[in-house]
C-alpha cells in the first residue's frame, strides 16, 4: 500500500509530474489538437470523462485479476476497458448533445490511443494506490493534461498573427513551445516533499 | 508461409520500396510526426533509445504479419478493436521478455513498455498497410518502418546523452574538465531535441525541393 496524503497526490499528477509535459504521456493529441482553444478545451472535457471512468473500471479489474491470479492479462484488459469507455462516451455525447458531438469529430475515438489514459490506469496500479488515491490521482493527472493542452491552444493562437520563418512553421515550433512550457512547469519540482 | 506469398509478390524493386520507405522517405519520427510519447521519454541515453526501438520493432513486425494474415476474416466493424488487441498480446510478451532478459532495462524504461500499445504509429501501420497487403510485404513495412523509428530514437537519444552526460553508451567523451548540460537529460531537454532534428529535417527538404526546382526551370 502506498500512504501518501490525497492531496499530495493531486498536486504532484497536477502541476510537479505534469503527464504531458514532465512524464511524456498524451503528446500525440496535445500537439494534433492545441490549434484552436476551443478544440482543446472540448478535447481536455472528454479526457477527463474518460480518465475518470476507465480509471475506476481498471481498478476493479485489477482487483479482480489478482483474486484470478491472472496478471498477465492486465495490458490487454485495460486497453478493452478504454475502448469501451471511449465507445460509451461517444455514445452518451451523441444522444444527449449533437452539437458538441460533431465539434469533437475525429478526436473522441482518437482518445482510445491517448497514452495518458492507458497511462493512469497503468501508473495507479505499479503505484498500489487504494481506491480513493487512484481516483484522486485519475482527477490530477487528467486536469494536468486539459491544462497543458489549453495553455498550448492560447499561445498558438496568439502565435497565428506573428511572422514566423515557413522552415520552424508547424510541428517544430510546437514541439520548441513546449520545451519552454516544460521548462517552466520544472519550477514546480520544488514543491515535491517526500520522495 | 512467408516464401509462398513473396512469390506472388511484385518485382524485388518494390520490395525494396516498401523497405526503405519506413527507414527514410517516411519517416515515422521525423516525417509523419507518430509515437512521440515513447520517443521523448525514454530517449535519455543511448541505451534506452536501443531497447526501445528494438521492442517497438519487434511489436511492430508481428503484429503487422499477424494482422496481414487475418485481415480476410475480420469484419470491417471490429477491425480496429481486433488490432489493438493483437498489438496487445505481443506488448505482453515483450513485456515478461524484457523483464526475464534485464531487470536494469525493465526499471528504466518503466510504463513505456506497456504504453508500446498505444503507439499510434503501430495501429497506424496496422490500418493503412498489414490490412491491405500480404504478410510477406507486411513484414518488410514492419521491418523498415520499426528501424526507421529505432533510427529516430537512436538520433535522439545520442545528442541528448552526449550533451547532457557526456558519455555515449555510458563511455565517457570529454575529460574531466566537462561540464554537462544537465538540461538535455531532463524533460525540456526531449521536446528541444526533437525540435532541433525536425527543423534540421525541414531544411534539408526544403533545400532539396529548391535544388530541384532549379534544376527544371533551366531545363
Amino acid at each position: 500500500m502506498n500512504n501518501q496524503s490525497l492531496g499530495h497526490i493531486f498536486i504532484d499528477a497536477l502541476l510537479i509530474n505534469n503527464f504531458v509535459l514532465s512524464v511524456f504521456l498524451g503528446i500525440c493529441p496535445f500537439i494534433g489538437v492545441s490549434a484552436k482553444l476551443a478544440t482543446a478545451w472540448r478535447m481536455g472535457v472528454a479526457v477527463i470523462f474518460v480518465t475518470l471512468v476507465s480509471s475506476l473500471l481498471a481498478y476493479g479489474t485489477n482487483a479482480l485479476l489478482v483474486v484470478l491470479n491472472a496478471e498477465y492479462l492486465r495490458i490487454i484488459s485495460f486497453i478493452v476497458i478504454i475502448a469501451s469507455t471511449v465507445q460509451l462516451v461517444e455514445m452518451f455525447i451523441k444522444k444527449t448533445s449533437p452539437a458538441l458531438f460533431r465539434a469533437l469529430g475525429i478526436y473522441l475515438p482518437l482518445i482510445t490511443t491517448n497514452c495518458a489514459v492507458l497511462g493512469v490506469a497503468l501508473f495507479q496500479t505499479s503505484r498500489q494506490y487504494d481506491f480513493a488515491q487512484s481516483v484522486v490521482f485519475a482527477a490530477g493527472a487528467s486536469f494536468g493534461f486539459t491544462i497543458a493542452l489549453v495553455l498550448m491552444a492560447v499561445i498558438r493562437e496568439k502565435l497565428e498573427l506573428s511572422d514566423i520563418p515557413d522552415t520552424v512553421r508547424g510541428t517544430a515550433l510546437v514541439l520548441l513551445l513546449a520545451g519552454i512550457l516544460s521548462l517552466a512547469f520544472m519550477g514546480f519540482s520544488g514543491m515535491g516533499v517526500e520522495s | 508461409m512467408t516464401g509462398a506469398h513473396l512469390v506472388q509478390a511484385p518485382s524485388p524493386s518494390e520490395n525494396y520500396e516498401t523497405f526503405f520507405n519506413g527507414l527514410w522517405k517516411q519517416n515515422p519520427v521525423f516525417v509523419q510526426v507518430l509515437g512521440m510519447c515513447p520517443t521523448l521519454a525514454v530517449t535519455n541515453s543511448v541505451r534506452n533509445a536501443l531497447a526501445m526501438g528494438a521492442a517497438t520493432l519487434f511489436v511492430l513486425v508481428c503484429s503487422n504479419m499477424l494482422i496481414s494474415l487475418v485481415r480476410k476474416r475480420v469484419p470491417k466493424q471490429v477491425r480496429i478493436a481486433t488490432y489493438i488487441l493483437i498489438i496487445a498480446t505481443f506488448v505482453t510478451i515483450v513485456d515478461y521478455l524484457i523483464k526475464a532478459l534485464s531487470i536494469a532495462v525493465y526499471k528504466a524504461l518503466g510504463p513505456f513498455i506497456a504504453l508500446i500499445v498505444v503507439n499510434c504509429m503501430i495501429l497506424g501501420r496496422a490500418e493503412a498497410f498489414a490490412s491491405r497487403n500480404p504478410p510477406g510485404k507486411a513484414i518488410l513495412d514492419g521491418l523498415g518502418m520499426g528501424l526507421g523509428f529505432s533510427f529516430a530514437l537512436l538520433c535522439l537519444g545520442a545528442v541528448r546523452e552526449v550533451l547532457g552526460a557526456g558519455t555515449f553508451l555510458g563511455v565517457p567523451l570529454f575529460g574531466p574538465r566537462f561540464q554537462p548540460w544537465v538540461l538535455f537529460l531532463l524533460p525540456p531537454g526531449g521536446f528541444l531535441t526533437l525540435a532541433l532534428w525536425l527543423l534540421v529535417f525541414r531544411a534539408w527538404q526544403s533545400r532539396k525541393e529548391r535544388k530541384q526546382e532549379q534544376w527544371r526551370a533551366a531545363a
